[in-house]
């Protein structure tokens, strides 16, 4: 245990922070105004949405935390209820039967907030789109203001959103209502 | 005498591969029913299409596996359960899909349909329904001072969507009770008349953390159906992708688990370790899952010269840093407090329900696709099945520390023996209709996938069984008598998927 412990204070794993993905600071910039950033200041918690996932996209957002990506270092965390929680990181083409346990737990989300749908499916349902036991996308259930793609997203293009989040400055105008 | 033989079964209509299929009458039917409650075969999958139920069995004595096909043209057919109770949410699941009535069901409630899809009876003669308020019965559980805690269906941490019902006695859970179907996303009705590249993309989503292996089972099928010689250099390195999967998988469960125990140093070495496994995965076939590599065929994505060098460089890596973890495992009382003699699954439990895995090998049943079935490469390569009889969390851990390096070496091996040649064979038309099967060793246990493919090359009908459905079951028997907060550390020694029984 000792050794173990000892050795992991040689040389540190954790990667270089990712610049922002230039795309999804766009898509904040009109979905987030200066006031709501002021609100919730540069530390963030998230609490995590599988709403019909196939479990590709929570790996890799477990990998967030591991020691080469070591998301708390930016001040973001997981917490373990809406109710705590800034951000709501949503996963899955949202399935019929995720859809009211999706909604409550939006609302049980206190305002401001945000919602970031992670992976293909989170976009439009991805390959379920047109199920019979599909939604569709999360913005088809709750407002999104980010989109993270990829199928699933490396832990690396996770941090670019979740960073864009933290970053964007630029003022936007029509959220209120969202937020 | 055959299975089929001994059910009474007309001669086959369609041939079937690599096991055959034939249809049987209500008394077979019957008889199979005996065979299993007896314990003399196992089931392997239950599964429908409009007006006939298909149900796979196995005999462990001799091995032979085959699928016995009942007509229901009165929409009903003898329900397994009755008799067998592994077959219970399969067979609820049929009456929700297919509209089929199970008689004789000792439980009358629907399991994957919630009321929310607006339709009845999605995969038969689908009915077009308002959606119905939500509703359901849950078991009753009685006594004095009970009290009840229900979980979900999202729960506190980065996991998958279900509900658990406890029904505890101060600490001690009595009845544990599940419901699941939140994450059901109607795969095998996507799947109907889709051809084949966009039917193994949909396996390969139906649960993540096993993407290799469902795209290799589905792949496996269609080749056994379509009669395709796949590449020998395609075949290993398919092994190769499933051993990492596997790898990656029982390294981040194995430090998720002491995590679970508040040991959090494990976490963090074996977190380390399975990130080394993705970031080698995505360096040598350029998607840290493996997701899409496996085609109808053979694979999309090839190993070269670096890649071999990465690959083993992370096994040294592995070899020399997991016998430590084990050890620190091993010594470390507060942990061993936790997982030796919790959530203790009885094995003749794990025998009945046919349960793979480490979940059964855990428990004394020395079942694994790889070496009973001997699908190639397997049948090649030399490696052990680690079994246990304790059942415990303790004993779960320690077979999938024995599968990593059983993993370890068997890459080896594929690395010194790959040959050069063709990745992928070609997907020839034929002019029948196929039927074709097979089951895979993924990290959590056995998949099965049967299917039937048209003359012009769609699925008509496609299965997909995941090895929770004979999982999950078994983690409500387990967790009785446990505390409510060691059932984190019991379930994750499970790790059942919900998005791969819930489909």
């Amino acid at each position: 245990m000792r050794n173990i412990l000892l050795e992991s204070f040689r040389g540190a794993l954790t990667e270089a922070p990712p610049d922002a993905d230039g795309a999804m600071l766009a898509e904040l910039a009109n979905s987030l105004n200066e006031r709501a950033r002021e609100r919730l200041g540069r530390s963030l918690s998230i609490r995590q949405v599988d709403a019909g996932s196939c479990n590709g996209c929570e790996l890799e957002i477990h990998a967030l935390n591991n020691a080469f990506y070591d998301l708390e270092r930016f001040g973001l965390r997981f917490v373990a209820s809406p109710r705590h929680a800034d951000v709501l990181l949503v996963t899955g083409p949202v399935t019929k039967n995720m859809r009211e346990a999706l909604e409550r737990t939006w609302a049980a989300t206190p305002d401001p907030k945000w919602v970031v749908a992670v992976g293909d499916c989170a976009r439009d349902g991805g390959m379920f789109a047109g199920s019979y036991a599909v939604v569709g996308g999360v913005s088809a259930v709750i407002p999104v203001d980010l989109h993270i793609r990829g199928c699933p997203p490396t832990p690396t293009q996770l941090l670019q959103g979740l960073i864009a989040l933290l970053q964007d400055k630029k003022p936007r105008n029509n959220c209120e209502a969202a937020l | 005498m055959t299975i089929l033989e001994r059910c009474g079964a007309q001669a086959p209509t369609q041939e079937s591969r690599p096991w055959p299929r034939a249809v049987v009458d209500a008394d077979g039917w019957r008889f199979a029913a005996s065979q299993l409650a007896e314990g003399l075969w196992e089931l392997l999958a239950l599964w429908a299409e409009a007006y006939v139920v298909h149900s796979a069995v196995r005999d462990p004595a001799s091995g032979e596996i085959a699928v016995l096909s009942l007509p229901c043209a009165h929409g009903g057919y003898t329900a397994l359960a009755q008799w067998h109770p592994p077959a219970m949410r399969l067979e609820r699941t049929i009456r929700d899909l297919f509209g089929l009535e199970p008689i004789g069901l000792p439980d009358a409630r629907p399991w994957l349909d919630h009321g929310r899809w607006g339709v009845k009876h999605p995969l038969g003669t689908a009915q077009s329904t308002a959606p119905e308020p939500p509703g359901y019965q849950f078991l009753p559980a009685e006594g004095e001072g009970l009290h009840q805690i229900g979980v979900g269906p999202v729960h506190a941490g980065i996991i998958e969507p279900g509900f658990f019902l406890f029904t505890a006695n101060g600490e001690t859970i009595v009845r544990l009770e599940e419901r699941l179907g939140y994450v059901h996303k109607g795969i095998e009705g996507l799947m109907v008349d889709s051809d084949l590249d966009r039917a193994i993309q949909l396996a390969g989503r139906t649960s993540g953390d096993s993407t290799v292996a469902y795209a290799y089972a589905f792949a496996a099928a269609a080749e056994a159906a379509l009669e395709i010689d796949v590449p020998p250099r395609a075949i290993l390195l398919r092994a190769l992708m499933a051993e990492l999967e596997r790898i990656a998988n029982h390294l981040g469960d194995f430090g998720a688990i002491c995590n679970d125990a508040s040991f959090a140093v494990m976490h963090a070495q074996c977190g380390i370790l399975r990130e080394r496994v993705l970031r080698a995965a995505n360096a040598c076939f350029g998607h840290r899952l493996m997701r899409d590599r496996i085609v109808v065929g053979g694979v999309t994505a090839d190993l070269n010269k670096d890649g071999r060098a990465v690959l083993r460089g992370l096994l040294g890596e592995i070899t020399r840093r997991l016998p430590r973890l084990a050890e620190l495992y091993d010594k470390t009382a507060s942990l061993q407090d936790r997982t030796v003699g919790a959530g203790v699954l009885n094995p003749a439990l794990a025998s009945q329900y046919a349960c793979g895995g480490y979940i059964g090998r855990a428990s004394g049943r020395n079942f694994d696709a790889r070496k009973v079935i001997r699908y190639a490469p397997y049948d090649q390569l030399v490696f052990e099945v680690p079994v246990l009889a304790q059942g415990d969390v303790n004993a779960r851990v320690w077979i999938r520390i024995r599968e990593i390096e059983q993993s370890v070496a068997i890459i080896r091996q594929i690395l010194d023996r790959l040959p050069e040649g063709e990745l992928r064979a070609a997907v020839s038309q034929t002019d029948t209709s196929r039927e074709g099967a097979a089951a895979v060793e993924g990290f959590r246990g056995d998949i099965f996938v049967w299917m039937r493919i048209s003359a012009v090359g769609a699925i008509e009908r496609c299965h997909l069984r995941d090895p929770s459905w004979f999982q999950w079951p078994l983690l409500e028997a387990a967790i009785g008598g446990n505390i409510v907060a060691d059932f984190p550390l019991c379930n994750k020694s499970f790790n059942c998927s919900y998005s791969g029984h819930d489909l």
